[in-house]
């Protein structure tokens, strides 16, 4: 009973509550758009979104882009772990149906990740076809700090996003201090491994590898031309070789089994040194998959994969206080050992 | 000397001059690549190879060379001449030129099969496993049911069966390309329907390789009663052909043989399509010599068109891509030039 009336009551509330109009806010591809004064329910556009508005909020967003996995549902906090899947509105693989979104009846669509030209378009026809304002916001790793301060702000809770953008802050410059006036020889040369055989990349400067070079690494998949448009591409085992990184960050579980005992990888640095790096994926993927907030995790620890001695902080620790802060989860101890065993995979295991 | 005797000299000439290519072709492309290797590495990697000895300094050149430049030109050939042999059989078998290996189904089936493994985030064998499997299972299923319709025209009924089935596996792979991870398997699918030879090692190449034999085998044994298949059933059956058994036995051979390039290299299209018919061109439609002709043109394209594709740019160029920009002008012009020799 309790299941079936809530929603209706939402609904009833909803309409008794309607959203008064006040507010003028600037989206980061600046675009002016009018927000209801308080934004109780959000419709995440794609799955970085949804992690931002869950980090900043959880009890707005409306539903999950796509339902958490069993292996990830540890990893959310309860009460958000059964949100129902709402598709995605944009970016690769549209599934969204614009009545489900109607539906569930949010005060703003926002969405998160690279702004460009298309995505301007497609949130100005959303807008003006369902009169829900509908906000894009950078999400470039730089830029963490200000959208967390920006969605907070939207959604009413700035003191939450002061806490989590003085975190974010407090990283960068954490890293940026330790890492000033390390020259370009002494960082490890990444290449970061997708796909089942390891040879999908992205290019230095796209969205999935920023993490690389914000960690202070330099990523080798760099066709130094500028023109080249940045972002996923396949790379030939010969490529590989050429550039023999010293270290390799992947997630892919079978990459990760194979490339130890791979005639064709066990010539490069990082396998022969042991240096490949295999990311947790739960509930979102610490070095990518998708590029939102997740990544603030994987900064924390592939900055102290990449550089020991000038990072010397605790894993544990580390992670109990991001899933804490972000996620909204006390982290037990199994659940806890689960993602460090993740994270500290050695070929021996 | 009479005519016959003249074509089957040009002929002749033309599989001489065609093997050299090839064989030309292979070894400048052993020396092109992003890892720079010297003509003068290449002789010494492959001396020490065949004296059996090993340098720990040139163990990476060794590497480049044996593991990944050789086993990726191999498979090029490889792909490219099977392909080509299938879609000659098949242009025969349906008497039409615009039809190519994938006109049963096999490569969309592939297709599918090797989705699903990357949907289910199997390791790299796997997904090839399921890619052949796809292939060979939309074709049988293909033949199943033009034998249960039965109608007057079987070839008709046999294409028109393929273009249903591969419509609906098409379908599927549609499905499962929404409801894959978009960040983690879409990438992938993506690139594996467009095909490369980016990951080929010498394994896929042993394994693929006895496949393709053992289709070839049927293909070089009847290529005379291929012949007279093109000339119609009643033709075929008057001059004591049973042309239903033989149209099974092509066509199995000529899927084999494109499902287990396909699962190695992904879906190349074109190749099946143009080379056959270029091959034509050259030699005439006698299957007797079409077939060595297509498949060492189709092998020396193959070559081409992947050894560009690992160079023209810093990462890989999808080999589909490639394939139709130089396939469609082609083809295009074939079409233009209106001729029917046929």
């Amino acid at each position: 009973m309790r299941h079936r009336s809530a929603p209706i009551l939402l609904l009833c509330l909803s309409l008794v509550v309607a959203p008064s109009w006040s507010r003028t806010v600037e989206d980061s591809a600046g675009r002016r758009v009018e927000i209801p004064d308080k934004v109780e329910r959000v419709y995440a556009a794609g799955p970085p979104a949804s992690i931002l508005v869950y980090v900043v909020a959880p009890d707005r967003l409306t539903g999950w882009p796509r339902a958490p996995r069993d292996y990830e549902r540890p990893y959310l906090a309860a009460e958000y772990r059964d949100l129902p899947e709402t598709g995605r509105l944009t970016g690769r693989g549209n599934s969204a149906n614009l009545e489900v979104v109607l539906r569930s009846r949010p005060h703003l669509i926002i969405d998160f990740g690279s702004i460009n030209d298309t995505y301007v378009s497609l949130a100005d026809r959303v807008q003006a076809q369902t009169g829900i304002p509908y906000l894009l916001i950078d999400g470039r790793f730089d830029n963490t700090p200000t959208a967390l301060r920006l969605v907070a702000d939207i959604l009413g809770v700035s003191a939450r996003g002061e806490e989590l953008a003085s975190y974010a802050e407090g990283l960068f410059q954490e890293l940026d201090e330790a890492m000033d006036g390390v020259p370009e020889e002494s960082r490890p040369r990444v290449y970061m491994a997708r796909g089942p055989d390891g040879q999908e990349t992205g290019l230095k400067g796209s969205i999935n590898t920023e993490i690389i070079e914000r960690a202070g690494g330099v990523n080798v998949a760099d066709p130094g031309d500028a023109s080249v448009r940045r972002g996923i591409v396949r790379s030939s085992m010969e490529q590989v070789i050429a550039v023999d990184p010293d270290t390799i960050v992947t997630w892919d579980e079978n990459f990760y089994r194979r490339v130890w005992d791979d005639p064709l990888w066990a010539g490069i640095t990082a396998v022969r040194d042991g240096r490949v790096y295999f990311s947790p994926t739960a509930p979102f993927g610490w070095i990518d998959r998708p590029p939102s907030l997740n990544r603030l995790m994987g900064l924390k620890w592939l900055s102290g994969v990449f550089f020991p001695d000038r990072f010397a902080h605790d894993l544990r620790t580390e992670t109990r206080r991001f899933y804490k802060l972000f996620y909204h989860v006390d982290l037990d101890d199994t659940d806890l050992e689960r993602l460090i065993a993740w994270a500290q995979q050695r070929p021996a295991d | 000397m009479g005519a016959a005797a003249t074509g089957r000299l040009t002929a002749t000439v033309w599989l001489g001059l065609l093997a050299g290519l090839v064989t030309l072709l292979a070894f400048a492309a052993a020396l092109i690549g992003p890892f720079a290797v010297s003509p003068g590495q290449v002789v010494a990697a492959i001396g020490r190879r065949l004296a059996g000895v090993t340098d720990p300094a040139s163990q990476q050149i060794d590497t480049v060379l044996f593991a990944v430049r050789l086993p990726r030109i191999a498979a090029a050939l490889l792909v490219g001449a099977a392909l080509s042999a299938a879609g000659a059989v098949y242009q025969g078998l349906f008497r039409n030129p615009l039809v190519s290996p994938d006109i049963l189904g096999v490569s969309t089936g592939a297709g599918l099969g090797a989705v699903l493994g990357i949907f289910l985030s199997l390791p790299v064998f796997a997904i090839q496993g399921l890619a052949f499997v796809g292939g060979l299972a939309t074709v049988a299923l293909v033949y199943l049911v033009a034998n249960a319709v039965r109608g007057h025209e079987p070839t008709l009924v046999l294409v028109l069966a393929g273009v249903v089935l591969g419509a609906l596996a098409g379908a599927c792979i549609s499905l499962m390309k929404i409801l894959a991870d978009p960040y983690d398997q879409l990438p992938a699918i993506t690139f594996w329907l467009l095909g490369s030879l980016a990951s080929i090692r010498a394994d896929d190449v042993w394994t693929a390789a006895p496949a393709v034999i053992i289709g070839l085998v049927p293909l070089v044994l009847l290529r005379w009663r291929v012949n007279l298949l093109s000339l119609g059933d009643d033709e075929a059956a008057a001059l004591g052909v049973d042309p239903g058994r033989l149209r099974i036995l092509l066509v199995a051979a000529a899927t084999l043989m494109t499902a287990s390039v396909v699962a190695i290299a992904g879906v190349v299209g074109w190749v099946g399509l143009v080379i056959p018919h270029i091959a034509r061109l050259i030699v005439g439609p006698n299957f007797d010599r079409l077939l060595p002709t297509a498949m060492l043109l189709g092998a020396a394209y193959m070559l081409v068109v992947d050894t560009l594709a690992r160079t023209i740019a810093e990462t890989e160029t999808p080999l589909g891509v490639l394939t139709a920009f130089i396939g469609a002008p082609v083809f295009v012009w074939l079409l233009a030039s209106g001729r029917r020799s046929w």
